[in-house]
């Protein structure tokens, strides 16, 4: 018994062993030298915004950074944070109580419905709610006959509604998470300890879900410092907006100040969302949950939380869907008009950088996923951190750090589509690096070790057995990048070489103009490619769990 | 009213609440019911709880137990019917006092101890308007009580099992309730700590003397720590009565088979004796025989430990039944034997006799006290 246990234990090693032996060949060296290097060229256009930003020179800096103007402006980010995170947990809290501990009707369609706000890119949000309440809008022009007059969506409360209304989902998605995963078994003990509902939600719910709470704010406050969109049609000056006219203006030195400024604050988020640690851990007891019968019953309050529920869905989906849909079959006066008119072109374009950027990622990604899932080295996981800095920096920032690049260094890539297309690989490659990876985990590695022991080589096996294997995972890598990509803002913005309008950028184009109408169809795809694209990332979330 | 000592135990001997029936009622059911739907979960249910007494509600999964227990504590209100704690209507008829003013303390299944809060924390958790330093004395007496006083600083997260148990039966009693619910206290213990904590949380609840009810679907465990028995099926109670009682004298033939292994003998009432499968048996030996049934065909139920086996010399000619079945518990053999009229019997032995399948035996009865009988189906 014991030494054919030995005998089978030894053969697993052999097989480990060929498998991984770096002594065999020097394939394995080679992929990860691919990945390394792969890793600090994603890295390294940051490098140059430094380098940009010292050339300035220390007594102009120091003039830029403490002039009022960029006090203003770091007053305003900062209080759009907070009041973005106010205002989503103040949605997002009750929302997700209410779906998951109430009797509320209809409870499932209301957590479909209220997480779809995520669908929607916020900077078409924030169109669509200038077009709606704007001056000379269509619910304006509706109410003006009668008297009625809108208070403004400019500035700070448009862009705090807005950007509000559109991505408090995630504190929604996480409260809800830490809520299913708590055990409602503690909410009945502390009613037979003598606490009514309040009391015990107060004692005991809240203090439990409140690291899921916190994980979701932080993630909104991530999100509203480093949105473009939203504040620059909304005319609110915050980093973002002001890197941008910036940048336009030729005042770059100050761009890549301001671009400095914000990544420490980025910094900031990302060190206390490090710093919770696995959020929404549930206790020990493992969750044996009975959420299928509600723990709290609303009463008199149903109609009011049923109108809640029903405005926030109205003001997030509702409302843009109905005025791009409205646009749509009111082919207004001089629709095709020349130099703005839409074109088929531009979607074709979309689709054809969206194809190049996700074949572009998927590639790249590759020999990382692969050398951070084959190996438990610094090094490796270095490597699988080092892709989230594309993530993490603010899109407006790594624009200008290219342009700053190409126009110094590489001119010859200046304004042309690769260097577009190498914009989009380093901000989306830990999408494809994260599917990717999983599915390398997944390729169990005796699969290898028995090709090698049937005579296949080290990249023979790879083709023939781990390629094969990891397919669906690149797929769905590639599909997540070229959704993400069809829709993403700033970069495009920055980057697109004259002349090739995507529909992203037609747009903005038609947004500075005041030709709402025009982008209805644009904005429409680009709504259904959102969607999509979040199916594919709850379908990606779902196979890891 | 808070109270700066546990309650001195007025009784300390397990079953004095069997010799004082007339002990005042505690916890009243009365035609409680509850439906979801059209289905009856909990079916028109009487029940009487005396002071100070432990009740089991015992059945198999789906019988209504833990709806009937979620009832007494207003978790879940009746569709119809009343209960009564301490004189005190609770719930009658769809409507009721919510759980939290309610004098039932209840320990859960995961004993759903808070994770965010010490031992102590939790122990005290029902204790908000004691006043600060009767309620930190209250904590370290029942602390001291169930054996964790040096554990008031821990997370639940650090406790073993058993202990988790005894925190959640401590932070139950500290409001002092008039009713104690316990929903399968020991279902997530592993079997050796079980039957441990069966003794210990018996004496914790005699020891502060609160009225009791627990559930469960372990006839042991309900056989072991329980005053009375309530034995439960479809949403009926089909009997309650001391241990002992329930299990001699099943009322149905539900019962008999759900407490323990039941075989049945059928026979044939003549005179004063029966004819079954053991050869002529003594009518005295069923319990409460009315001469109604004389010339009636009926199933005495016999239980493994009422039956002995023994095999025959010369093969096949003597004897009354044939081995069919052995089973190995450890301590005893349990054999199966089919009789020569039919009916398959269970015969408990010790370990140290081995008997052969298919070998002739002759069983006898060897039961010292009567036996429960059904007429034949």
């Amino acid at each position: 018994m014991s030494r054919e246990d030995t005998g089978a234990r030894r053969a697993v090693d052999r097989l480990r062993e060929a498998a991984f032996s770096p002594t065999r060949d020097g394939s394995n060296r080679l992929v990860a030298g691919v990945a390394v290097l792969i890793a600090v060229t994603v890295i390294s256009p940051l490098l140059w915004l430094f380098l940009r930003a010292a050339a300035v020179g220390p007594r102009e800096a120091l003039s830029i950074l403490v002039a009022p103007s960029t006090l203003d402006v770091f007053v305003n980010s900062v209080g759009l944070v907070a009041s973005v995170t106010g205002l989503s947990v103040a949605l997002g809290v009750p929302l997700a109580v209410l779906t998951v501990l109430s009797d509320l009707p209809f409870r499932r369609v209301w957590t479909v419905a209220l997480s779809l706000p995520l669908v929607v890119p916020s900077y078409l949000g924030a169109f669509a709610f200038v077009s709606a309440f704007g001056p000379r809008g269509e619910l304006a022009e509706l109410l003006s006959p009668l008297g009625v007059t809108i208070p403004t969506v400019y500035g700070f409360q448009g862009a705090t509604l807005v950007l509000g209304l559109f991505v408090y989902p995630y504190v929604f998605l996480t409260t809800r998470a830490s809520l299913l995963s708590f055990d409602t078994e503690q909410l009945e003990a502390a009613q037979t300890l003598n606490h009514g509902f309040r009391s015990a939600f107060r004692r005991v719910v809240l203090p439990q879900i409140a690291p899921g709470m916190t994980a979701g704010a932080l993630l909104v406050a991530f999100y509203a410092l480093s949105d473009f969109g939203t504040p620059a049609i909304m005319h609110f000056d915050t980093f973002t907006r002001v890197i941008y006219v910036q940048y336009n203006n030729f005042g770059r030195g100050t761009a890549s100040l301001l671009s400095i400024q914000l990544l420490a604050v980025t910094a900031l988020v990302l060190f206390l969302e490090s710093r919770l640690g696995d959020a929404g851990g549930d206790g020990y007891g493992g969750g044996v949950v009975g959420t299928d019968s509600p723990v709290a019953s609303l009463g008199w309050a149903k109609l009011p939380a049923l109108a809640f529920c029903a405005l926030v869905v109205g003001l997030t989906l509702v409302i843009p869907v109905a005025i791009f849909g409205m646009w749509l079959l009111r082919s207004g006066p001089g629709y095709a008009s020349a130099g703005i008119g839409f074109q088929w072109d531009f979607a074709i374009n979309s689709v054809y950088v969206s194809v190049l950027a996700a074949v572009g990622t998927v590639l790249a990604a590759l020999p990382i996923a692969y050398v951070s899932a084959r190996s438990d080295s610094r090094v490796a996981q270095l490597l699988e951190r080092s892709t989230y800095v594309g993530y993490a920096v603010p899109g407006i920032v790594l624009a200008l750090a290219l342009v700053f690049l190409g126009a110094n260094y590489f001119p010859w890539l200046y304004q042309t589509l690769p260097l577009l297309v190498f914009a989009y690989i380093v901000r989306f490659l830990p999408q494809a690096v994260g599917s990717t990876r999983s599915s390398v985990i997944q390729v169990d590695a005796k699969l290898l070790g028995a090709a090698r022991t049937l005579g296949e080589t080290p990249r023979g096996a790879f083709r023939r057995v781990t390629l094969p294997l990891i397919a669906p995972g690149l797929v769905a890598g590639a599909a997540l990048v070229f959704l993400t990509t069809m829709k993403e803002l700033p970069a495009t913005l920055i980057l697109h070489p004259t002349g090739f309008t995507t529909l992203v950028t037609y747009i903005w184009r038609v947004q500075e103009a005041g030709y709402y109408g025009r982008a209805a169809l644009p904005a429409l795809v680009l709504v259904a490619v959102s969607a999509l694209s979040m199916i594919l990332l709850l379908r990606q979330e779902g196979d890891d769990a | 009213m808070p109270n700066d000592t546990l309650e001195i135990p007025r009784r300390t001997t397990t079953d004095t609440a069997e010799s004082t029936p007339d002990a005042s009622a505690m916890l009243t059911l009365d035609g409680v019911t509850k439906r979801y739907g059209a289905e009856a979960a909990v079916d028109d249910i009487d029940l009487t709880v005396r002071d100070g007494e432990l009740l089991t509600l015992l059945g198999p999964s789906g019988c209504g137990k833990t709806t009937t227990l979620r009832m007494i504590a207003g978790l879940t209100m009746p569709t119809s019917g009343r209960v009564g704690v301490d004189d005190e209507t609770v719930a009658s008829d769809g409507d009721g006092v919510p759980p939290e003013q309610r004098d039932v303390g209840m320990v859960f299944q995961e004993f759903a101890l808070f994770p965010h809060l010490t031992v102590a924390e939790n122990v005290g958790f029902g204790l908000d308007d004691w006043d600060a330093d009767e309620r930190e004395r209250r904590v370290a007496d029942l602390l001291d009580l169930v054996g964790l006083s040096s554990f008031a600083d821990r997370s639940p997260e650090n406790l073993s099992g058993g202990q988790r148990q005894r925190v959640a039966l401590a932070r139950s009693l500290a409001p002092e309730p008039e009713v104690l619910l316990l929903d399968e206290p020991f279902a997530n213990l592993d079997i050796r700590l079980r039957e441990r904590m069966r003794e210990e949380v018996r004496r914790i609840i005699k020891e502060t003397n609160v009225t009791a009810v627990s559930v469960t679907h372990d006839q042991e465990e309900a056989l072991s720590i329980s005053d009375r028995v309530a034995v439960m099926s479809d949403g009926h109670i089909e009997q309650v009565g001391r241990p002992e009682a329930v299990f001699e004298h099943p009322k149905s033939r539900f019962v008999a088979d759900f407490l323990g292994q039941a075989s049945f003998l059928t026979g044939r009432l003549a005179e004063n004796n029966i004819e079954t499968g053991l050869g002529t048996l003594s009518a005295d030996l069923l319990q409460g025989l009315t001469a109604d049934y004389d010339g009636a065909r009926i199933d005495v139920l016999v239980r493994p430990d009422d039956l002995r086996a023994t095999p025959c010399d010369d093969d096949r000619r003597t004897g009354n039944g044939t081995l069919v079945g052995r089973q190995y518990t450890g301590p005893s053999f349990v054999y199966g034997v089919e009789l020569d009229t039919g009916d398959v019997v269970h015969c408990e032995h010790n370990h140290s006799t081995e008997h052969e399948l298919g070998e002739r035996v002759t069983v006898d009865l060897v039961a010292d006290h009567t036996l429960a009988w059904y007429p034949a189906e």
